[in-house]
C-alpha cells in the first residue's frame, strides 16, 4: 500500500516541470467547474426540454420566437416577489399549449388575473428566487416556505378577497365555518382591514338553564353533544362522568328563575300528533328548524337548533312560554312572535314534546349535587372557558382564552410540533389540529369538532389565508367584502318587525338574512291590497316549498301598520309607482304582449300563464301577476332584472320601451279571477325568482 | 483499519437511525382471487382540482361466473397527485371495495386504475376517469347551476326540479358530447349570447349576453367542454399513470 501510494508521488510530482503540469490541469478543471454546473443546471435542462416539445408542432415559429432562454424573472418590488419559476415553467402563457400534460411546460389555466402582475409565489407560495426544483418547491434547510398544495389554493385569494367570491367556494365555506362554528369566541382573529372576526352563531345563555331543561339532560349533553342532534355545533369536550356530573350540578345551582310569572303550564299539551304535525308544517318551522325523518336524513333549515330530540330536552311549561313569546326568555332570538292562540299552542307543544329519544337519558342516574361538587363544578367551566361563548351568571367571559389566529397562514414550521408520521407542512398542521385537537396533548384544551374531511380542507384553506402577505398587501390591493349594515327601521312598525323577526330572512338596506326576498324596494314591487292579503294569508303565494313565508297570526291593525310602513318607506328611487296604470291597457297592445310573450321572448319556457298550455316552473307563475305587482315595476323588470334584483334568474333582453310596455300591458291582465290548480310536479321551484338565488333553499333537503 | 472499520459502521448506523422513511404499511392477504372487476358507482364525476370526489368510487371484484368475491385484495393507481384513501384493500361480503378519491392539482381527466390478481397471478384490471375542474370550469359549473341546469339537466333532484319535461324544444344536456363536440367555441358562444334564433334554433334558449359577461361564457363553455362524454377534444389532456 505504501509503496504504491510512493510511487504515484513520483510519477506526478517526482520533477518540477510534471509537478507544474499536474497543478495546471488541477487548476484548469477546478475553473471550469462554475461553468459546467451552470451548463448542466435543472434550467438549462428543462429549457432544452421545452425546445424539444415544442420543435414538432404546428405552431412551432410563433412558440420559438416567444421562447427565451436564460434565467426569467418576474420581479415586483411592491409585493416583495422575485418570482424564476418562469425559467423552468417556459410555457406558462402560451395559450396553444392546452394538450401538454406534463410538467414544468403546462400553460397557466385561466384565471382572472395577469400573471406578470402577480407573480407565482403570490398564490402558490415556494421560494420564487430559487433555481433548482428542490428549493423552490419544497421546504428545504435554507428556505422555510414549501409550494402551497392545490386544494388549498384558495386561502391565496382571500389575501386580497376579504369577502366572498363566486370562484372560491371553499374559502368561503370555510370563513363561514369559522365564524359559525364558533372557533372566533376563543380564538380571537383580527382581519387585514383592522376589525375583528365576529362569529354568526348566538350561544344560548345559561343564566335561566334550570327552568328550561333538567339536569340530566345538561349531563348527556355535555358527555356527547351530537347524540341528542347531529348538527349541534357544540364541540364535544371528551369530560369525564364526574366531571360532567359536577358542571350540570353547578349549572342548575347558578340558574336563576326569569322574573315574572311567565313559567306556566296554560293548557294541557294534546297529544293530537296530525294535528301537531299539520300545524308545525303550516307555521313553517322547518324553514328555521331540522327534524330527522323516517329514512335518517334531515329535513328542514339551520337557523334555529335540530328538534329531532326536543321532547327529552325542554320542561313543558318552558316550552309553552316559548311558544308564547321567545323574546321573554332570549330578546335577540331569531325566533319569531309567532301569535298563537292557547289551542294551538297546545297542539304544537304537544307535538314536540312527543319528539323525544328514549335512549338518550335512560343511563343517566344523577344523584343530589353536593356543595364541593358545585364548587368544583365552577372550577372546570372557568377552566373550559365554557363562558366565553355562553352568558353565565356569575362567570366572567374570559379574554384571549385561546392564542390568537391572527397570522397562523404564516407561522413558522419550526415553531410548530408535528405528530409522528405525520407531514411537516403548515396546511397539514392545521388540519391534523381541527381534525383531532387532544391527539397534540392529552391535557390541551381544544374540543373535539365533527367536521367532514371536505369541512376540515375549507377551514384550513380560510385560516392559510390569514398570513403575513394579507396584513401588508398595498392598500390598493385589498378588496373589501360586503359589510353588514346596522339597518333598523323606525317606529311602531320597526318594534313590530323586531318582534316577528322579519331580518331573520329577509334583506332590508344590507341588513338580515337571505333565505327570501331582500325587501328594500318591495313598496315599489306589490300593490297594497295583495300585501294586506299576503299578511294575512301567505300560503296563497307558494304552496309546497318547505321555507316559506309563515302566518304570525296578525291582528288587522298591525298588518295595516306593517303594510303602509313597507309601501312607504321601501321605496326604489328608480320607479314611480304612479307613473304607469294597473290596469286599463288597450285590447290591441295586450295581444301585442301575448304575442311577444309566446313568440319572441318565449316567456312560457319559465313561467305559467294559461294553466292549460304554459308549462314553464322555473319563475314563479304570473296567473294573478296583474293583481300583485305594480306596473311600473314590471316594466322596470323588463327593461333590467338584474338591477331590480341583483343575480336573480331573469335574464336581461334589453328590451325595446315598446316591447316592454306591451308585455307589461299583457302582464297588468293577468288578474287571475279564478284560482287556478298548480301543477303538482311544480313543487320547490317557483320561488327562485323572487328570491333572486335558489342556494339557501336548495340546501334545505341536501343535509 | 480497524477504527476505520469503525467509523464506516458508525456512519452507516447514522444513516439508517436518522432517515425519515416510515414503515411500509403491512401487505394486506387477500383470501380470494376475482377473475374480473366492474364499476358498481363512482366514475365519472367531478370536483375542484386538488379537492375530495362527492361520491366515494365503488368497485366489485366477480368471479368467471359473474358472482361476487369476497376477501380478493384490490389496489387503486392513478397519475401522481391522486389520492385514494384507502389505496388497497379486501373486498367486503358484498365483493365491494369503496375508497375515497381526492384529485390532483391540474384541470383534467385522471384515469384510475383499479386491479386486482387471479389465481394464475394475472392482473385485471379496471380502468375508470375522473375529471378535476380548474378555476374556470369550476365558475363555469356555478353559473351552469345558477343559469342554465334546471332546463339542460333533464335529471331532477329533490332540491331541484328538472324543467326540461316541459319543453316543447329539447335542450341538449351539458353531457351529450355526440352533439355539443360538433359545435364550435364560436358557435356556442352566439348561442348562449344571442339565444337560440342566433343559429336557427329555438327561441325558448334565452339570450344571456345582457345577463352574463364574456368571461362568464368562456366559464361556461370550459364547463361544457370538460364534462362532455365522449370528451372534447379541448376538455384538455388526460393524466393517466406511466
Amino acid at each position: 500500500m505504501k509503496e504504491k501510494l510512493t510511487s504515484l508521488w513520483q510519477r506526478l510530482f517526482g520533477d518540477s516541470v510534471r509537478a507544474f503540469g499536474v497543478v495546471s490541469i488541477v487548476f484548469l478543471i477546478s475553473m471550469a467547474i462554475a461553468p459546467a454546473k451552470n451548463f448542466f443546471s435543472e434550467w438549462r435542462h428543462y429549457q432544452h426540454g421545452y425546445l424539444s416539445l415544442i420543435r414538432n408542432r404546428s405552431e412551432a415559429n410563433t412558440l420559438q420566437r416567444h421562447f427565451q432562454g436564460g434565467i426569467q424573472q418576474v420581479w415586483l418590488p411592491d409585493l416583495g416577489v422575485v418570482d424564476r419559476c418562469t425559467s423552468c415553467h417556459v410555457g406558462l402563457k402560451e395559450a396553444s399549449l392546452t394538450d401538454v400534460a406534463t410538467q414544468p411546460y403546462r400553460k397557466h389555466p385561466a384565471i382572472p388575473h395577469n400573471l406578470d402582475q402577480f407573480g407565482c409565489t403570490v398564490c402558490h407560495r415556494g421560494q420564487g428566487a430559487a433555481t433548482t426544483v428542490a428549493e423552490a418547491h419544497n421546504s428545504t434547510l435554507a428556505w422555510e416556505q414549501p409550494i402551497l398544495a392545490a386544494k388549498f389554493i384558495e386561502s391565496s385569494c382571500g389575501q386580497c378577497h376579504h369577502g366572498p367570491l363566486p370562484g372560491t367556494p371553499q374559502l368561503n365555506l370555510g370563513r363561514n365555518l369559522l365564524a359559525r362554528q364558533g372557533c372566533v369566541h376563543c380564538h380571537s382573529v383580527k382581519l387585514p382591514d383592522g376589525s375583528t372576526l365576529k362569529p354568526t352563531d348566538d350561544p344560548p345563555s345559561l343564566s335561566h338553564l334550570a327552568d328550561k331543561t333538567t339536569r340530566e339532560w345538561i349531563f348527556a349533553w355535555l358527555k356527547d353533544p351530537q347524540a341528542y342532534a347531529s348538527t349541534s355545533t357544540m364541540p364535544n369536550f371528551k369530560l369525564s362522568d364526574d366531571d360532567a356530573r359536577d358542571i350540570s350540578a353547578f349549572l342548575i345551582a347558578n340558574s336563576t328563575s326569569l322574573p315574572g310569572d311567565t313559567l306556566r303550564l296554560a293548557a294541557k299539551a294534546s297529544s293530537d300528533a296530525s294535528a301537531g304535525a299539520s300545524l308545525y308544517g303550516e307555521s313553517f318551522c322547518a324553514s328555521c328548524h331540522a327534524v330527522q325523518n323516517a329514512a335518517g336524513n334531515l329535513v328542514g333549515g339551520d337557523v334555529g337548533p335540530e328538534l329531532t330530540r326536543v321532547g327529552s330536552k325542554v320542561k313543558p311549561e318552558w316550552l309553552q312560554a316559548w311558544l308564547r313569546d321567545p323574546r321573554v326568555y332570549d330578546p335577540p332570538t331569531a325566533m319569531p312572535h309567532y301569535r298563537f292562540n292557547e289551542s294551538q299552542m297546545a297542539t304544537l307543544a304537544g307535538f314536540l314534546e312527543a319528539k323525544t329519544d328514549s335512549d338518550l337519558l335512560s343511563n343517566v342516574h344523577l344523584d343530589a349535587a353536593t356543595p364541593e361538587q358545585i364548587a368544583h363544578g365552577k372550577r372546570l367551566v372557568s377552566d373550559y372557558g365554557c363562558a366565553s361563548c355562553h352568558e353565565i351568571a356569575g362567570v366572567k367571559r374570559p379574554e384571549n382564552f385561546a392564542p390568537e389566529l391572527s397570522r397562523i397562514g404564516s407561522k413558522p414550521v419550526t415553531q410548530l410540533i408535528f405528530l409522528q408520521g405525520m407531514q411537516h407542512t403548515l396546511p397539514d398542521y392545521i388540519a391534523g389540529k381541527i381534525k383531532n385537537p387532544r391527539a397534540f396533548s392529552p391535557g390541551l384544551k381544544m374540543p373535539q369538532y365533527t367536521f367532514t374531511a371536505a369541512q376540515i380542507d375549507a377551514l384550513t384553506t380560510a385560516l392559510l389565508s390569514l398570513n403575513d402577505r394579507s396584513y401588508t398587501l398595498p392598500p390598493s390591493l385589498a378588496v373589501p367584502g360586503r359589510t353588514e349594515s346596522d339597518y333598523q327601521p323606525a317606529g311602531k312598525a320597526g318594534k313590530l318587525m323586531t318582534d316577528l323577526a322579519c331580518f331573520s330572512c329577509h334583506r332590508i338596506n344590507g341588513h338580515g338574512g337571505d333565505m327570501a326576498p331582500d325587501l328594500t324596494w318591495e313598496g315599489s314591487s306589490v300593490q297594497r291590497e295583495w300585501l294586506v292579503q299576503f299578511f294575512k294569508n301567505p300560503g296563497t303565494l307558494r304552496p309546497s316549498l318547505i321555507r316559506r313565508m309563515p302566518r304570525f297570526n296578525l291582528t288587522d291593525s298591525e298588518v295595516t301598520e306593517l303594510t303602509d310602513y313597507i309601501m312607504t318607506v321601501y321605496q326604489s328611487p328608480r320607479i314611480d309607482r304612479d307613473s304607469m296604470p294597473n290596469s286599463g291597457y288597450s285590447p290591441g297592445q295586450v295581444e301585442l304582449g301575448k304575442q311577444l310573450f309566446y313568440g319572441k321572448y318565449s316567456c312560457q319556457g319559465c313561467h305559467i300563464v294559461d294553466t292549460k298550455t304554459d308549462k314553464g316552473y322555473i319563475g314563479p307563475t304570473l296567473t294573478q301577476v296583474g293583481s300583485r305587482l305594480t306596473a311600473a315595476w314590471v316594466f322596470q323588470w323588463m327593461k333590467n332584472p338584474q338591477a331590480l334584483r341583483p343575480g336573480t334568474v331573469e335574464p336581461n333582453r334589453s328590451m325595446s320601451d315598446e316591447d316592454a310596455k306591451a308585455l307589461t300591458a299583457f302582464l297588468m291582465s293577468q288578474k287571475g279571477g279564478e284560482k287556478s290548480p298548480r301543477p303538482a310536479k311544480a313543487a320547490g321551484s317557483f320561488d327562485k325568482l323572487r328570491t333572486g338565488h335558489g342556494a339557501p333553499h336548495e340546501e334545505v333537503a341536501k343535509r | 483499519m480497524r477504527t476505520y472499520l469503525a467509523f464506516l459502521l458508525w456512519v452507516a448506523f447514522l444513516g439508517t437511525s436518522c432517515s425519515r422513511k416510515s414503515e411500509p404499511t403491512p401487505a394486506l392477504k387477500p383470501t380470494a382471487f376475482g377473475a374480473a372487476m366492474v364499476e358498481s358507482s363512482g366514475g365519472k364525476q367531478f370536483a375542484q382540482t386538488g379537492s375530495l370526489l362527492p361520491q366515494p368510487l365503488v368497485v366489485q371484484v366477480n368471479d368467471a361466473q359473474g358472482a361476487a368475491v369476497p376477501g380478493a385484495l384490490v389496489e387503486f393507481a392513478a397519475p401522481s397527485g391522486v389520492a385514494f384513501d384507502p389505496a388497497s384493500a379486501l373486498t367486503d361480503s358484498s365483493g365491494q371495495v369503496t375508497t375515497n378519491v381526492s384529485l390532483g392539482g391540474m384541470a383534467g381527466r385522471y384515469q384510475i386504475t383499479a386491479f386486482t390478481f387471479d389465481k394464475s397471478r394475472k392482473k385485471v384490471e379496471l380502468k375508470l376517469e375522473e375529471i378535476a375542474l380548474g378555476y374556470q370550469q369550476t365558475a363555469g359549473r356555478r353559473l351552469n347551476e345558477q343559469y342554465c341546469e334546471r332546463c339542460h339537466n333533464p335529471e331532477s333532484t329533490v332540491e331541484r326540479v328538472s324543467n326540461y319535461d316541459n319543453l316543447e324544444v329539447k335542450p341538449h344536456p351539458f353531457t351529450e358530447g355526440d352533439t355539443l363536440n360538433k359545435i364550435s367555441d364560436a358557435d356556442l358562444t352566439a348561442i348562449i349570447a344571442h339565444g337560440g334564433p342566433a343559429l336557427n334554433k329555438s327561441a325558448l334558449m334565452p339570450a344571456w349576453g345582457n345577463t352574463l359577461s364574456k368571461s362568464d361564457i368562456q366559464a361556461l363553455i370550459a364547463y361544457i367542454r370538460a364534462v362532455s362524454d365522449p370528451p372534447s377534444r379541448s376538455a384538455g389532456p388526460v393524466y393517466a399513470r406511466n
